[in-house]
């Protein structure tokens, strides 16, 4: 389901792109330098949850997005895996109308607010643009406009809701409320579905919610992008686990036609060395839901939190910089990374590093964890770490950690967040025997369908990918919609 | 939504309470938990379901007052609505007719374990029923444990009701007179730990219903993870039984501990209010 070339000029050529284009040469334009985003002060930051990036000023994403060429071949858009209509929002907002920039958004992504902080753009769309591609500058940032126009439209309090084709009365399922099952939720509400989201939390949005913290992703501009699905007509169910609660076959029973499980990859992983259950020593999970979802660090709640003061995470990537930033907002006055590889490996955002580095996180590279130390009490107080060299790349492409023997050395320690990777989570297979899954336990799709060994059961996300992004959740809520809308039409005509 | 339809006072600190969850109730198998959090404030605490009425469409819960959750969920009153309840949760007790199996419960143990006395009664085995608790006031359920059991033995450490002595000391007679096939124990982690160490000794297969701290109760944090035979299990989806006598209960116990002083930071808080 790509957008077709022929609709992309027919938008081009509409006279007031035309007009735009004709206002400023290419030179001028590409004569401007890119825009830097205000960041709050990390001394300032790091002693409270404010959001690190502050956004753009009016003037600064006018000034943005008049750098954008309107490229005949817009190569950006092939980069985004939802497919947003780049130039033209970006083109909207040069034009100075940002309500529009925003439902150009909304045409194609369900959460742009949340896309703009928490995509790796320098992978994906800003990777493709022209300005990267072929002159060797820095690209748009595209990130930073999708962000400028979602919260523009958010605070004017001027909402515009999809357009939604007429009610068909079916009833479809998505099993899970993070950004795959949304983004589906919200693509199938648009064709007419009558849908519903069942979450076994008790609050909507994964890991919006108990993953990605506050200061990158503020949980009531994820609530504002829930409450838009629920105007088209979502309904949103929690404290309901499928395959538990009931069964899909209940839920069958009960009228539902389609499925969509976009139950995610919420396993955390150990590294199995001794010592890794002593006290104090927790998965990233479990300590970004704690702060994140139940809100531990506030006195006022009842879920608690260990604040400590000497804080190793353990791993590379943006999960591990999250955790290393939240424990350093909790008060650690030593908050380290240990990875095994070098900083160049990291698969982190190159973005969140460096916020880490400017709130004084540590970074203990070429270094890995081989046994932990407890006092009387089993809580953690010391690590052995030993040192790495790398070799030749291995499968991923990495080059590979090799231990360096005798070159162990212990570091004090009384909290250890354990950051290692995710698997998928069992509970839908497991409550779905004749499901196929991999090896791995992620659930077995065709590639372009995602449609599961199930007829009616469509998965994508974490759950068919491992570990992976939001926006490529996204992608996969997005293009499972359109497939599973083809499957559902074809069986009622037949 | 998760209206408590009945309360019961078992002791002071001790409270059944019945709440509506039709869809619990009727998905739910002996050995499952929930996960409950009492105001928009509250944690998320597991709980075992201590029984369930479908045709009511209600499930049955035993609370023990421990700290700000408990008390939170102690001191609702028929009417209210528990904010959050999801399940059942948990790998379900498997049942088999084995012959003989002996049943240990301590303190509000004994509620978790009703419906397993239950479930076995009824797959046709002999069932010996023991009641641990420190004193007469503690002892709970009793009835309910008769009704299921083919002898009821009722242990209390001071002596104040049934045979003076701990739990341990009831297995022993029991396993003296008669052969036993199976033993499940539930109570606190010091009690299972002996039960298991007594079993062991007469080589009797024993599962132990484990409480862990819990967090989502998915599988999603680890918080409740516990090592079973050397290997790290999560107590809230491989459990919460396992094979009694490959449980490290040490690391159980010490983790149980884990965030006690942050515990009773939250308590002494709630308590200020």
């Amino acid at each position: 389901m790509s957008v077709s070339k022929e609709y992309l000029k027919e938008q081009r050529e509409q006279a007031w792109r035309v007009e735009l284009r004709g206002k400023k040469k290419n030179k001028e334009r590409t004569a401007i330098p890119r825009v830097k985003m205000t960041e709050a002060d990390p001394n300032e930051r790091t002693h409270s949850y404010i959001e690190v990036n502050r956004g753009l000023n009016i003037e600064e994403a006018v000034k943005e997005a008049t750098r954008c060429l309107d490229c005949p071949n817009p190569t950006c858009i092939t980069g985004c895996p939802v497919e947003i209509n780049i130039p033209k929002f970006v083109k909207r907002i040069e034009q100075r109308e940002f309500l529009e920039a925003a439902k150009v958004l909304k045409e194609s992504s369900t959460l742009p607010a949340v896309c703009g902080r928490v995509c790796p753009q320098e992978k994906q769309c800003e990777a493709q643009c022209f300005y990267t591609q072929k002159l060797n500058q820095d690209p748009i940032a595209i990130g930073h406009l999708e962000r400028f126009a979602a919260d523009y439209e958010r605070e004017s309090g001027h909402f515009s809701v999809p357009e939604t084709a007429p009610s068909n009365n079916i009833k479809v399922a998505c099993i899970g409320a993070g950004p795959a099952s949304l983004t589906f939720a919200g693509e199938m509400a648009k064709l007419g579905y009558d849908v519903t989201v069942f979450e076994a939390l008790h609050e909507i949005g994964g890991v919006l919610k108990y993953g990605i913290p506050e200061f990158r992703l503020p949980n009531h501009i994820v609530d504002v992008e829930i409450e838009n699905l629920r105007k088209i007509g979502v309904k949103f169910v929690t404290n309901f686990i499928v395959g538990r609660t009931a069964s899909i076959d209940d839920l069958r029973e009960e009228g539902f036609q389609g499925f969509f499980t976009g139950s995610g990859a919420g396993l955390p992983r150990f590294m199995g060395i001794p010592g890794e259950n002593y006290i104090g020593i927790l998965s990233s999970n479990e300590y970004l839901t704690r702060v994140n979802l139940m809100d531990a660090a506030n006195p006022e709640t009842d879920t608690p939190i260990i604040s400590g003061k000497r804080v190793a995470v353990i791993g590379g990537g943006n999960t591990a910089m999250d955790s290393v930033r939240t424990a350093r907002r909790l008060g650690a006055d030593r908050a380290m990374i240990i990875y095994r590889r070098s900083i160049e490996e990291m698969p982190a955002r190159k973005e969140e590093v460096k916020h880490a580095q400017e709130e004084g996180v540590e970074f203990l590279n070429l270094c890995n964890p081989v046994e932990y130390f407890a006092d009387e009490k089993g809580r953690v107080k010391q690590m052995k770490v030993q040192k790495m060299e790398l070799g030749e790349p291995d499968a991923s492409g990495r080059r590979r950690p090799i231990p360096l023997e005798g070159s162990e050395y212990l570091i004090d320690v009384d909290t250890v967040v354990v950051s290692v990777g995710v698997s998928p989570n069992p509970l839908i297979p497991d409550s779905l025997p004749e499901l196929e899954v991999t090896r791995w336990g992620t659930i077995v799709v065709n590639e372009d369908t995602f449609q599961s060994s199930i007829p009616d059961l469509f998965a994508g996300g974490d759950i068919v990918r491992g570990g992976a992004t939001v926006i490529l959740a996204m992608g996969d809520g997005r293009r499972a919609a359109a497939s599973m809308h083809e499957y559902i039409s074809n069986k009622t005509k037949n | 939504m998760n209206k408590i339809v009945e309360k019961e006072h078992f002791s002071e600190r001790v409270v059944k309470i019945v709440v509506e969850a039709p869809l619990i109730a009727k998905s739910r198998k002996p050995g499952n938990f929930v996960i409950v959090r009492v105001g928009e404030q509250g944690e998320r605490i597991p709980l075992t379901i201590a029984g369930a009425d479908i045709q009511k469409g209600t499930i049955s819960l035993v609370v023990q007052k421990m700290g700000v959750s408990t008390t939170k969920l102690c001191d609702l009153e028929v009417g209210d609505c528990i904010t959050d309840l999801v399940g059942p949760l948990g790998q379900p007790t498997e049942i088999h007719q084995v012959g003989t199996v002996l049943a240990c419960g301590g303190g509000v143990g004994v509620a978790p374990l009703l419906p397993i006395v239950e479930a076995y009664k009824k797959a046709g085995n002999r069932v010996v029923t023991i009641l641990a608790a420190r004193s007469k006031e503690l002892v709970i359920l009793e009835d309910e444990v008769r009704k299921w059991s083919d002898e009821v033995i009722v242990m209390t450490d001071d002596g104040s009701y049934g045979k003076k002595g701990l739990i341990t000391e009831g297995m022993e007679e029991v396993i003296r007179r008669e052969k036993v096939d199976e033993c499940v124990t539930i109570g606190p982690a010091i009690m299972m730990k002996f039960c298991a160490l007594t079993t062991k000794k007469h080589a009797i297969p024993t599962v132990a219903s484990l409480n862990a701290i819990m967090v989502d109760g998915t599988g999603m944090c680890g918080a409740c993870r516990v090592t079973v035979g050397g290997k790290t299990r999560f107590t809230c989806v491989d459990g919460p039984e396992f094979d009694a006598h490959k449980i490290d209960f040490d690391e159980m116990m010490a983790r149980l501990a884990g965030y006690k002083p942050e515990e009773q930071e939250k308590m002494e808080h709630f308590l200020q209010q």
